[in-house]
């Protein structure tokens, strides 16, 4: 299946999802990516350069991890676990950014900037910045700034200025607002770094290029230390990056099924969700460049969105995703905050691995699915991040009362001082 | 009579004509129709009402805070068309559907044309729909005589000015300059080169916008463009001091004294 192979008038489409939903002063930037994207994917060295890179730079190809005890637990499947944590940074946004750093060297441009939610893109582009020597700005919402300090503590250190986003609701679309804002004013020197496969074309397209690495390597991994294929393959889904990236490995597998599993927050009844393609909420929209299902009420009007995990706390999804639910490729499925924190404890006692609230997310409906099925039957879970970065959520989530005393203690340090001396 | 002719007859009477802009329920619509009784009592010629949108990209700090505030005040599509209704009744001057294109995708392209008609609507103007996606909107637009006002920006090739130019219907809208609404605007060579690269490739009167805000900008203007654009300046006066400060910026800016 080639997605990408788009019928004359319909460029940039997946199905009727896509498009460039763009003003006109950046139509002739658009333009030169587009053209820069077209030759880099027609140049072998540059995909070679591209994964020489990776592997000295972050730690590819990525493992697949057998999880024997857990899969014993469960007494059903067998699970499986790609391990995109082991990336620099921790997590598969480090994929995209290397990509896009050395195709906007390609373009000749000197300053990046990008939008980040929980801070994980921020980083990974911060990071390549500072590898490439371009100049760097992060755009972040103010709640997620004051929830996420660690993540600024390490962009700024990285020589990245953070922008917090007063407007909207402080969050992830607003941060993309903001960075749209800037692109319009300073194209001639800035590449937009979107950190997923979402917005305007040919960004989706680009992004799962990049991130499609995690797929081959996980199809060829399966074959040869595994023996056969996996039976069902397990992403979470925010925009949809790390999803697309694995799912492009075994598309034209057909006996292989694609599970997709979105943010179900508190619940697809409570109104504090962010599932696009599997609660009612979710139709057909057109904002921040692109064609999708967005969480929107009937005037068109963006929903708040929640989820525990602030990587997946987006109001779209990649209109390639949307296209691919619409054809049955992908089943769609929902994880509520209180499963994931139940997948995450599980999987941290039973074997060692501490992924992130995004990625603990296809954790859970894959933990879930596996007690039904064969011993035979082989899952693929695709763990997109690493949790370390969490410890705050976490530790409240689970109400861990001697961490809650650190940070007293930690404060009243620093209110006397003391920390310094 | 359609919008070109209605531009074309009232530059007979003037060297430029002037468009201006409020955005619907902010800070409300009775502060709405003040605003626009005084951009009727200083002669201008066309009148932009934002529909207010969640994700206003192309906007800057003053209408993207006009716009969460309008929200905020619970405006929906319904009250919009209402406002506009009114406005139209009361006013001589055509009114232009201002906004993003998710208003019109969510309402389908005939419901959207259709009620913009029934409010007694000109036209509409929204930055985020490129020629290229408008999938058959302008055509519906075209049989209920409306139209469809398309966006050029610098950087703009000339064969792509010339088709805007032919898919644009009343006039086309001339962003001087990269950025957002709301910043200074410097009109200097480039700009002239630019206009003029306009005024070769479409035959539509052009109207320029994005940091027009002094009487000095629309004296530049003159005789390069035929309609003058101003926005965020407007709004800029209100929140300064009410009716009273727009009506001393309007006299500043369109009075004859």
């Amino acid at each position: 299946m080639n997605l990408f192979n788009f019928q004359p008038g319909h460029e940039g489409y997946y199905g009727e999802y896509g498009g460039a939903y763009i003003p006109e002063i950046l139509w002739s930037t658009i333009e030169e990516l587009k053209t820069a994207l077209k030759n880099a994917k027609a140049d072998p060295d540059f995909w070679q350069e591209y994964i020489s890179l990776m592997q000295s730079y972050s730690c590819r190809p990525t493992p697949i991890s057998y999880l024997e005890n857990l899969s014993r637990e469960l007494g059903g499947a067998q699970l499986y676990v790609k391990r995109e944590d082991l990336n620099h940074t921790g997590s598969h946004k480090a994929n995209n950014v290397m990509g896009q750093g050395l195709l906007t060297k390609r373009l000749g441009k000197t300053r990046v900037i990008a939008e980040t939610g929980a801070g994980q893109h921020g980083v990974a582009t911060a990071t390549m910045a500072a590898r490439f020597g371009f100049e760097c700005v992060i755009y972040m919402g103010t709640e997620d700034v004051a929830r996420q300090r660690p993540n600024v503590f390490w962009m700024e250190q990285l020589g990245a200025t953070v922008v917090p986003v007063t407007d909207g609701s402080q969050t992830l679309k607003d941060a993309i607002n903001e960075a749209m804002r800037d692109w319009v004013t300073n194209y001639p020197t800035t590449h937009y770094v979107l950190g997923t496969a979402c917005g305007t074309h040919p960004f989706p397209e680009m992004v799962a290029w990049f991130q499609s690495l995690i797929g081959t390597e996980a199809r060829e991994q399966m074959l040869s230390q595994y023996g056969s294929m996996p039976d069902k393959v397990f992403a979470c889904v925010g925009g949809g990056s790390n999803a697309l990236g694995l799912f492009q490995g075994f598309l034209d597998d057909e006996s292989v099924e694609l599970v997709g599993v979105e943010a179900g927050g508190k619940g697809l009844d409570s109104g504090a969700h962010a599932t696009r393609l599997t609660s009612r909420e979710g139709s057909v929209g057109v904002a921040q460049g692109y064609k999708t299902y967005f969480l929107q009420n009937n005037d068109g009007q963006m929903l708040h969105t929640h989820s525990i995990s602030a990587g997946l706390d987006y109001i779209g999804v990649s209109p390639i995703l949307s296209h691919l639910k619409q054809t049955g490729r992908i089943r769609f499925e929902a994880a509520t905050d209180n499963e994931v924190i139940e997948a995450l404890k599980l999987v941290m006692k039973k074997e060692g691995l501490i992924p992130a609230l995004e990625s603990a997310h296809a954790f859970a409906r894959a933990i879930q699915e596996a007690p039904a099925l064969p011993k035979h039957t082989k899952l693929l879970i695709n763990q997109s991040g690493r949790g370390d970065k969490d410890i705050f959520t976490v530790a409240d989530a689970i109400r861990d009362e001697n961490w809650e005393h650190f940070i007293q203690g930690k404060a009243k340090d620093y209110e006397s001082r003391n920390i310094y001396s | 009579m359609n919008l070109e002719t209605y531009i074309r007859n009232r530059l007979k009477q003037k060297p430029i004509g002037t468009m201006t802009h409020v955005i619907a329920g902010y800070p409300s619509f009775d502060d709405n129709l003040t605003a626009l009784r005084l951009m009727k009592k200083y002669n201008v010629d066309l009148v932009e009402i934002q529909m207010p949108f969640s994700e206003p990209t192309a906007d800057g700090p003053v209408f993207v805070k006009a716009n969460q505030e309008a929200l905020k005040n619970g405006i929906t599509v319904d009250h919009y068309f209402d406002f506009m209704k009114q406005a139209s009744q009361e006013f001589d001057f055509p009114i232009l559907m201002m906004g993003y294109y998710n208003t019109a995708l969510k309402l389908g392209h005939k419901n959207f044309i259709q009620r913009l008609k029934n409010a007694g609507g000109a036209g509409f103007i929204l930055p985020d729909l490129p020629l290229e996606e408008q999938n058959g909107l302008f055509d519906t637009a075209a049989s209920n005589e409306l139209s469809p006002i398309l966006l050029v920006a610098p950087t703009t090739p000339d064969e792509r000015l010339n088709a805007i130019g032919k898919a644009a219907n009343g006039f086309v809208y001339v962003v001087a300059r990269s950025g957002v609404t709301g910043d200074h605007t410097a009109f200097n060579k480039q700009f002239e080169t630019y206009i003029q690269r306009c005024r070769n490739a479409i035959k539509l009167p052009l109207a320029v916008g994005f940091g027009v805000s002094q009487k000095k900008d629309i004296e530049y203007l003159t005789g390069k463009a035929d309609i003058a654009i101003i926005g965020t300046a407007l709004l800029r006066a209100w929140e300064y001091g009410k009716a009273e400060a727009l009506e001393e910026f309007l006299d500043g800016l369109l009075g004859n004294g």
